[in-house]
């Protein structure tokens, strides 16, 4: 089977997160939406170490992953003080800054 | 498929970076350790003296040019400079930090984790703000460092995490107005997320095309690679917007008015000269190393992303109302003042690196005197309330003025020889459109500046002027180290043009 399709499969994933972000109003799920863009950044990652025959994607790939666990742990916290602040987390209720 | 090697390791190159990110290391045990009393003295000493241990390294390695740990860390002249930079602006930026005079307990608040306007928010107001910003800041400057001298794409991407998610939470920080402050961290912290996503795909396709991530290695890549050039195109225009969402260049710019506006000062001062600084540093590194040899690609795209920069931050700067805004969209259309720099290629590194020093400290100082203006909410940012304060504090204005007359780019200032010196050797590299642009767009942009240099000396008082507090030592200090760069750079250039000619080229074997 042609490694190919793995690419196509992660260019829809990455679509799919960047206009999940573009159109979701709620911060949780715009963040689920960007951690779907770092895991189709991954697959292309360790799809081009397939074809390239080298090993430096699938490391590069557990990097990535360290690096958005600790994304996800300053994130979170950054949504949970606005929520316990607001009792929301929508991103339209947070609108204090503008002009 | 081979094993993996433990590549050689030249721990002399990356000691300035070791020395930052183990005072940074030390910093979070003081906090779990050190008894409360004591935290804000051993943090601001041990920032301090690990910056400046720092400084020291870089200083000792001023001659070095080499590729180490495989090819993840080119330390070079431009590299050295910038990290030096760095870490300079990052001392000064950190008196602001440590301000404790100015408001009771510190620009911070005591503990981030009560909600806003809780019944426990209102019992900290006069407890001591947290010392975690310290070994924060301390994160982020040495993240910022990484950035400068990364060699590969995988490092740079982890680099520009490490810097940035400190700022995230440095931004959501703030003693007053906690609501505004919080929401500048979370608008940051998605948007700077979803850019660092698109950086990463870059970097993804890059590989595929190149078969390394290493920026020598896509330079070779690019003559020989059997891959399709649409991998080529892609990843790069995918890389240069998280690049360019760090550098706040239009379209990538709308985060920063918001964050400049809601992170505590102190921080937007960091962001304004620090980030700045290594987002260029970036930009410069993997244009001149990388992607040299494809300029005729990318040079129109990034050319027209510069004139957008330009046009739109110097417009927009005339509209705003609040100070820091201002300065917001200044520093957007600063950014494009910059990407001329990158577009020019080798000719004109030396002038941008210069220009991010001139930059940084007038904007340090600008910050620095935002930060005195206060009432009783805390600081008064809108450009209304500082009407008439040239009658009750004639020394505050005058250095503002002096300040904003620098930013205008007025002779005698840093702000005209750093755009002097950028635009003659733009000139040079026959980039001839984006300078006459960059002059019509700054004469522009001295509007907002000389609109407020006229509501501090000739619009009479409000009815509630606030005051220019007195402020202690570091913020003193500040100020006069932005003022005095600013007039220094714009009588005598030399010795530092003189440093950046010698920092010579990017190193790109």
């Amino acid at each position: 089977m042609t490694p190919d399709y793995y690419l196509i499969l992660a260019a829809v994933l990455f679509t799919i997160g960047a206009v999940g972000v573009l159109v979701r109003r709620n911060a949780i799920v715009v963040f689920m939406c960007v951690e779907l863009m770092l895991n189709a950044a991954n697959l292309t990652l360790v799809t081009f170490a397939r074809i390239n025959g080298s090993l430096d994607g699938q490391i590069m790939a557990f990097f990535v992953m360290v690096v958005a666990a600790a994304e996800v742990v300053i994130g979170l916290a950054i949504i949970m003080s606005i929520f316990r602040s607001r009792r929301s987390a929508s991103v339209d209720d947070a609108n204090l800054l503008k002009y | 498929m081979n094993d993996i090697q433990l590549p050689a390791i030249d721990y002399a190159a990356l000691l300035p970076m070791l020395i930052v990110f183990g005072a940074a290391c030390v910093g979070i045990l003081v906090e779990a350790f050190a008894p409360r009393g004591w935290r804000f003295v051993i943090q601001v000493s041990l920032t301090i003296g690990g910056l400046v241990a720092g400084l020291v390294a870089i200083i000792v390695n001023r001659d070095l040019e080499i590729t180490t740990i495989g090819g993840a860390v080119t330390v070079d002249g431009p590299g050295l400079f910038l990290q030096g930079a760095i870490i300079i602006l990052g001392i000064v930026s950190l008196g602001l930090i440590a301000e404790r005079r100015l408001e009771r307990g510190g620009p911070f608040v005591a503990e981030a984790a009560h909600a806003a306007n809780s019944d426990g928010d209102k019992r900290q107001e006069r407890e001591p703000g947290a010392t975690e910003v310290f070994p924060l800041t301390l994160f982020a400057i040495a993240g910022m460092m990484l950035f400068c001298v990364s060699g590969d794409l995988l490092t740079m991407f982890v680099a520009l995490e490490v810097f940035s998610l400190p700022l995230y939470l440095l931004c959501g920080l703030a003693r007053r107005r906690r609501l505004i402050s919080q929401e500048a961290a979370l608008k940051y912290f998605l948007l700077g997320a979803f850019a660092s996503a698109f950086f990463l795909y870059g970097v993804a396709l890059l590989y595929g095309y190149a078969g390394t991530v290493s920026l020598t290695g896509i330079r070779e890549g690019v003559l020989q690679s059997e891959q399709s050039g649409i991998l080529l195109a892609a990843g790069l225009a995918l890389l240069a917007i998280g690049l360019l969402f760090k550098a706040a260049a239009v379209p990538f710019h709308v985060w920063t008015p918001d964050v400049y506006q809601g992170a505590p000062t102190p921080v937007t001062a960091l962001m304004a000269a620090c980030t700045k600084a290594a987002a260029f540093g970036g930009l410069l590194r993997v244009f001149n190393v990388a992607f040299e040899t494809t300029a005729w690609d990318w040079q129109p795209v990034l050319a027209t992303v510069a004139i957008l920069t330009m046009v739109v931050g110097s417009i927009l700067a005339v509209a705003q109302t609040d100070i820091k805004r201002l300065l917001a969209y200044s520093s957007v259309a600063n950014a494009g003042y910059l990407l001329v720099g990158v577009v020019s290629l080798n000719g004109a590194v030396g002038s941008s690196l210069f220009y991010l020093i001139a930059y940084g400290f007038s904007v340090l100082g600008a910050f620095a005197m935002v930060t005195l203006v206060r009432d009783s909410e805390g600081e008064a940012t809108h450009l209304s309330r500082w009407a008439g304060l040239g009658k009750g504090s004639p020394l505050f204005s005058a250095l503002f003025t002096f300040l904003m007359l620098g930013f205008a780019g007025i002779p005698l200032t840093s702000g005209f020889t750093s755009k002097f010196a950028l635009f003659s050797s733009a000139w040079d590299s026959d980039q001839s459109v984006l300078v006459i642009v960059g002059v019509l767009s700054s004469v522009v942009l001295a509007f907002p500046y000389l609109k407020v240099v006229v509501l501090l000396w000739l619009n009479p008082p409000g009815e509630e002027t606030p005051t220019v507090s007195v402020p202690s030592m570091l913020t003193r200090a500040v100020i006069f180290a932005g003022v005095a760069v600013t007039f220094v750079l714009g009588v005598a250039p030399s010795f530092l043009l003189d440093i950046v000619a010698d920092a010579g080229p990017f190193l790109a074997k």
